[in-house]
């Protein structure tokens, strides 16, 4: 449902401030949104003044030197800070980017870090994503046949037939997209939103898939594929410069031209 | 930890505006602007079949700088309504989605539904004889 405004627990509010230690050159304010589960109070916001001299150069770099050095409770997800496995997936300077491959360099003044937009917050930057997966779920990735294996070798592909699955198989799920989508701001419940979709198309555009009708039919929904409004925040924040709006657009196609 | 305490994660307060989303609601609020202007041309047509003193009235409420300024919005709407929902045609047929074109059909939008709003507005005032 379309609402603008945030409820009322959700409202952020000004936090603490942590200076930057005595001495400090090239200082730089990182703005933190902060929620702790087990006090009853709304977010807020902290803000961190570091060191740019003795810090790495992204911004994951700045929030591990935070929970490092300055406050220990500092709650985000992390894992191969190389752009790779998609958790520290967060809103950046007001895009949805991963934290790990975001230069600190590249944003003006005051670096404004939220968790992912409009999902509900575990701790501090990290965002319950058990719906999301969910709905992975619901397309049933993986490959489906009905025709026996052939006998002695894998189901073959041709170079061009493998070739279509390039900008699929790259995404991380990390749910930049989704969640840069006010579609699914507004209707994340039902609407499957471009990362779910993207993935859908993956094994809808695999040559070796024999459920491809029966998933089209699951996905002719108004909402789990028509919610889409071609608006394109999806593509526009990707982080992996991958293309989830083409994907849907190429559903739809099918969908229509099926029969 | 019940679920229903957990706060929202900011979403418009916090997502930087971007030319994909600016772009698309725009064609929303037109859509929405097209109907009220509908009904506008509507009461004109009816006033215009009510006899000479009705259209007067009519005339007069949209000869006005008010009534003028609410028909430039009005073209306006229906021009980038028009030049969007075409944008929209061309993404349906698959095209035009890497990055740099859908800024570039964007920016077209907005220039030619800017031009050709000036171009009726000029044929209107010049050609037409502005109303009067």
């Amino acid at each position: 449902m379309v609402e603008f405004t945030l409820p009322k627990n959700s409202r952020v509010v000004k936090g603490k401030h942590f200076a930057a230690p005595e001495g400090a050159g090239n200082v730089k304010t990182f703005k933190v949104y902060r929620w702790d589960p087990d006090k009853g109070d709304n977010p807020r916001l902290d803000s961190f003044d570091l060191d740019l001299d003795d810090c790495g150069a992204m911004v994951l770099d700045a929030l591990i030197k935070v929970k490092d050095e300055t406050d220990p409770t500092l709650t985000f997800r992390r894992s191969c800070r190389e752009g790779v496995c998609g958790s520290c997936a967060m809103n950046i300077d007001g895009i949805n980017t991963l934290a790990c491959i975001q230069r600190i360099d590249e944003i003006k003044g005051e670096v404004k870090v939220y968790p992912l937009p409009h999902m509900e917050v575990v701790k501090d930057l990290v965002p319950d994503l058990n719906g999301a997966y969910a709905q992975y779920a619901s397309i049933e990735p993986w490959l489906q046949t009905e025709t026996s294996a052939p006998d002695g070798h894998e189901r073959l592909q041709s170079p061009e037939e493998r070739e279509r699955l390039d900008g699929m198989w790259e995404c991380i799920l990390c749910f930049c997209c989704s969640t840069a989508c006010p579609s699914y701001w507004w209707n994340g419940d039902r609407f499957l939103g471009p990362a779910i979709l993207l993935q859908a198309y993956r094994w809808i555009a695999d040559s070796r898939d024999e459920s491809t009708n029966k998933r089209l039919a699951a996905l002719e929904d108004p909402f789990r594929l028509y919610r889409c409004h071609t608006i394109l925040n999806c593509t526009n924040t990707c982080p992996k410069g991958l293309n989830p709006a083409k994907a849907i657009a190429e559903i739809k196609k099918l969908i229509s031209t099926r029969r | 930890m019940p679920k229903g305490k957990r706060p929202l994660s900011p979403h418009l307060q916090v997502y930087r505006p971007q030319l994909t989303m600016i772009l698309s609601i725009f064609h929303r609020i037109t859509g929405v602007a097209l109907f009220a202007g509908l009904a506008l041309l509507v009461y004109w047509l009816l006033a215009a079949g009510a006899g000479p003193g009705p259209f007067a009235v009519a005339q007069g409420l949209l000869g006005s700088w008010l009534g003028m300024v609410v028909l430039l919005g009005f073209s306006f709407a229906l021009f980038y309504h028009l030049c969007n929902g075409v944008r929209h045609l061309v993404w349906d047929a698959g095209w035009g989605f890497e990055l740099p074109q859908v800024y570039a059909s964007g920016w077209a939008v907005v220039v030619v539904s800017i031009l050709l709003t000036g171009a009726a507005w000029a044929f209107g005032l010049t050609v037409m004889g502005g109303g009067s």
